[in-house]
C-alpha cells in the first residue's frame, strides 16, 4: 500500500563505521550493487521505450505536429492520420469501466474482508485471483458470443426507453461500442480491484476495528468510518492499477468496441482505442507515414499512462496523508 | 579403443546430420491469405528435399514487403502487388530488383445475415460500393431489389461490417470497388487497410463472420476458402460482362484466364472486374517476392526449384485446400520468368 509515505531505511548510515573491503567481504556491498543494477534496468528499459518511440515516429511528428491530437480522420490510403478518435476511446471505454468496477469491486472487497467468514472469503479470493488470471481473448470472446447480444436485445433497448433523452444513449443499438467495451473491460478489471483491496483492508490493524467498537459503533460504523479511510491509499492503489490495465487492453477491446474510429457522445456508438488500432494496423502499415503514425500513437498511449500514473501517485499521497490521520486519531 | 570408435560415429553422426539440417534454411514472410497452401507446399517439398527446409512466418502482406526489402528474410509474399514506389524502396537499397510470382489464386464473397430471407442475393458493382459508401442505406433500396425480383427484402438499415486489421481481403475487396466506382476511388482508395466510409470492423475473418452472424441486417465480405470451410452462404456478383456469377474456384480461374491475355512481364497485374462471361469479378493473386539477385548460390538455386515445383506439382495441392489454380498460360510464362534469378 502506501509505500510513498514509507521510507525504506538504506544501508549508508551503518555504511560509514565500515571499510568498503569488510563490507564487500561479508557480500553487503556485492547485493547492493547488483540490486541497483536490477532497479537501475527498470528505468533503463523506459528511457529506451521512450526514445524508440520518440525516434521511430519522427516523420510523423513532423509531418502532423500538434493537429495530431486535434484531427480525426485515419485513411492509410491518403496518409491522413490523427489521434483524436483513438484517445477518445481510450479514455471513454476506461472511464466507463471504472465507473461500474469501482463500486462493485470495493463493495466486494469490503464483504470480503470485513464481513464474509474467513473460510468463505479464501475460497473466493481463490477465484478472484483465478480470474484475475484469464487471458484477455477469452474475456474477449465472452464479450462476442454473450455481452454483445445481451447488449443489443435487452440492455440497449432498455437503456433507451429510460434514459434515452440524454445523448449518452442514442443511437442505433448494434450491440457493439464504447458501452459494451467498458462493460467486457469492467468484468476484466473488477478481480484487481477485490483482490488488492482486499488485501490492504485485511492488513488495516485490529486495534482500529476494535477502538471504534469499543466507542460504540456498530460494525458497518467501524468498517465504512474506521477501516476504510484508513486503507483508501491502497484502494485507490488498486483503482489505478486497473486503470491501467483499461488503458492498454488491446485484445478484448478490439472484439467488442467495432473499430471504428469515430468521437460521439453515444455510448451505443462504434468506437477504436489506441491499443486496438495499433495491434490492428501495424503488420499491414505499408507506407512509413503510416507505420510511424501508429508508432506516436504508442507514444501518445504512453505518455497518458504516465500522466495519469502520475495524478494517482499525487492522488495517493494526498489521501492516504489524510486516511493515515483519521486513523491515528 | 572399440569405445572411442563407436562415440566417434555417433559424434560425426550426429555433426552429420546438423550440418545437413543447417545446409539450407530458407526464411519467408508475409501474406497470410495463402499460408495454408504455403505450409502444405514446404511440408511437401521439405519431404522430397530432405537437406532444404523453408520457414514461412505469416505476418501479414505489409510486414512481409517490409522484411523483404530490409533484408532480413529471403523472400517475401504480398497479396497485393508491391507499388511503383515500394519498388524503387527496394532497388535503393539493394542495386537490384525484385520479382514478383503468383502462386495460386483466391476470390472475395459478400455475404448477409437479413431475416427471414434465405435466398442467394444478386449484387450489381453499383450496389456494393453504394452499401460500402454509406449511400444505399436500406435493404429494400431499388439497386438491391431491382436485381433481386422476388425476394422480400426488409425497409431495414444496412449494417455494413468490414475487417479492422489491415489485410490482403480488404486490399482486394477496395481494388474492386475502386475498379467499378468512380466515387470510391477518389474517396476512398484501395489498400489494406483504408479509411472506411461506413460501418463495424470485426477483427479477422472470424470477426468479420461473427459480427454478421450476430447483427441482423448486416453485410460483410471474406475470402472464398473461409466462406467454404465454415459453410457460409454468399451472395453472387455481377461481373464485366453482365452476368451474376457465384464465387468457385473455376469462376476464379476463367478470371485469371481472362487477363492472362495482357498479362505484364512482371505479373503485377489485378484480376478484379476481369472479362469473360464465367469470370468471377473478386478474384485475386497472391504473390510470392523473389529477389532478382542472391549473393548465396546454394540459396537460389534452392528458391528457384521450388517455385519451379509449387508451379506444375504444387498446383495439384491447390484445390483441395479451396484455392484456384493457375491458368496455364501463366504458369508458362512464370516458368520462363524463373531464369531472371540470378
Amino acid at each position: 500500500m502506501a509505500t510513498t509515505t514509507t521510507t525504506v531505511p538504506s544501508a549508508s548510515p551503518v555504511a560509514g563505521s565500515r571499510s568498503f573491503l569488510s563490507r564487500l567481504r561479508e557480500g553487503d556491498e556485492i547485493a547492493r550493487m547488483i540490486t541497483f543494477l536490477f532497479a537501475a534496468s527498470v528505468v533503463l528499459v523506459t528511457l529506451l521505450l521512450v526514445f524508440e518511440l520518440w525516434q521511430g515516429s519522427v516523420l510523423a511528428r513532423h509531418k502532423f505536429g500538434f493537429s495530431f491530437f486535434r484531427t480525426s480522420v485515419w485513411d492509410p490510403i491518403f496518409d491522413q492520420f490523427g489521434a483524436l478518435p483513438f484517445i477518445y476511446g481510450t479514455l471513454v471505454t476506461a472511464g466507463v469501466s471504472l465507473v461500474i468496477a469501482v463500486p462493485l469491486g470495493i463493495g466486494a472487497a469490503i464483504f470480503l474482508a470485513e464481513l464474509a467468514p474467513a473460510r468463505l472469503s479464501d475460497a473466493l479470493e481463490f477465484f478472484i485471483d483465478l480470474l484475475a488470471a484469464v487471458p484477455s481473448v477469452i474475456y474477449g470472446l465472452l464479450g462476442v458470443f454473450i455481452v454483445v447480444p445481451l447488449m443489443r436485445d435487452y440492455l440497449q433497448p432498455a437503456l433507451k426507453n429510460t434514459l434515452g433523452f440524454l445523448p449518452l444513449f442514442q443511437g442505433p443499438a448494434y450491440g457493439i461500442g464504447f458501452l459494451t467495451a467498458g462493460i467486457v473491460l469492467a468484468i476484466m478489471v473488477i478481480p484487481y480491484i477485490i483482490s488488492v483491496s482486499r488485501e490492504v483492508l485485511l492488513s488495516v490493524p485490529r486495534d482500529q476495528r476494535e477502538a471504534a467498537l469499543s466507542l460504540g459503533s456498530t460494525r458497518w460504523e467501524a468498517t465504512w468510518k474506521v477501516v476504510v479511510p484508513f486503507a483508501r491509499g491502497g484502494i485507490m492503489g488498486s483503482i489505478f492499477l486497473a486503470l491501467a490495465r483499461a488503458l492498454g487492453e488491446t485484445m478484448a477491446v478490439t472484439m467488442v468496441i467495432g473499430n471504428n474510429p469515430i468521437v460521439s457522445a453515444s455510448l451505443f456508438s462504434p468506437g477504436y482505442s489506441i491499443a486496438a488500432v495499433i495491434a490492428n494496423e501495424l503488420t499491414e502499415a505499408t507506407s512509413d507515414l503510416h507505420y510511424q503514425s501508429l508508432i506516436e500513437l504508442g507514444l501518445v498511449l504512453f505518455i497518458l499512462t504516465f500522466v495519469l500514473n502520475g495524478l494517482a501517485r499525487l492522488l495517493i499521497v494526498a489521501t492516504s496523508q489524510r486516511g493515515a490521520g483519521m486513523g491515528n486519531a | 579403443m572399440k569405445r572411442i570408435a563407436g562415440m566417434l560415429l555417433v559424434v560425426l553422426a550426429v555433426a552429420g546430420v546438423l550440418w545437413a539440417d543447417n545446409a539450407l534454411s530458407i526464411t519467408g514472410a508475409g501474406a497470410t491469405f495463402p499460408y495454408p497452401m504455403y505450409s502444405k507446399w514446404f511440408d511437401e517439398y521439405h519431404k522430397q528435399n530432405a537437406n532444404l527446409s523453408i520457414n514461412y512466418q505469416s505476418i501479414g502482406s505489409g510486414g512481409g514487403i517490409k522484411q523483404v526489402t530490409e533484408g532480413t528474410v529471403d523472400f517475401g509474399a504480398s497479396d497485393g502487388p508491391m507499388n511503383d514506389e515500394q519498388l524503387k524502396a527496394y532497388a535503393d537499397k539493394h542495386g537490384s530488383g525484385i520479382l514478383h510470382f503468383p502462386t495460386v489464386m483466391g476470390a472475395v464473397v459478400p455475404f448477409y445475415n437479413i431475416p427471414g430471407v434465405t435466398a442467394e442475393l444478386n449484387f450489381t458493382p453499383e450496389a456494393l460500393a453504394g452499401i460500402y459508401l454509406g449511400k444505399i442505406t436500406k435493404w429494400n433500396d431499388p439497386a438491391i431489389a431491382g436485381t433481386n425480383k422476388g425476394i422480400s427484402l426488409p425497409a431495414n438499415d444496412i449494417v455494413v461490417v468490414h475487417r479492422a486489421e489491415g489485410s490482403g481481403t480488404t486490399f482486394c475487396w477496395t481494388d474492386y470497388l475502386s475498379k467499378v466506382s468512380e466515387e470510391w476511388k477518389t474517396k476512398v482508395g484501395k489498400g489494406g487497410s483504408v479509411n472506411w466510409p461506413v460501418g463495424l470492423g470485426g477483427k479477422g475473418s472470424e470477426g468479420v463472420t461473427g459480427t454478421v452472424k450476430n447483427t441482423p441486417n448486416s453485410i460483410g465480405y471474406v475470402e472464398l476458402t473461409y466462406a467454404e470451410s465454415n459453410k457460409i452462404p454468399y451472395g453472387n456478383v455481377k461481373n464485366a460482362s453482365g452476368v451474376f456469377v457465384k464465387a468457385s474456384l473455376g469462376a476464379v480461374s476463367a478470371a485469371a484466364a481472362g487477363a492472362a491475355k495482357d498479362m505484364p512481364d512482371d505479373f503485377r497485374v489485378s484480376i478484379t472486374n476481369a472479362p469473360g462471361k464465367a469470370s468471377y469479378p473478386i478474384s485475386t493473386f497472391t504473390w510470392l517476392l523473389i529477389p532478382e539477385k542472391f549473393t548465396d548460390v546454394a540459396k537460389r538455386d534452392a528458391i528457384k526449384g521450388f517455385v519451379k515445383w509449387a508451379l506444375k506439382d504444387g498446383q495439384g495441392y491447390a484445390e483441395s485446400l479451396s484455392y484456384a489454380k493457375l491458368p496455364n498460360e501463366v504458369v508458362a510464362k512464370e516458368l520462363k520468368a524463373i531464369d531472371k534469378i540470378q
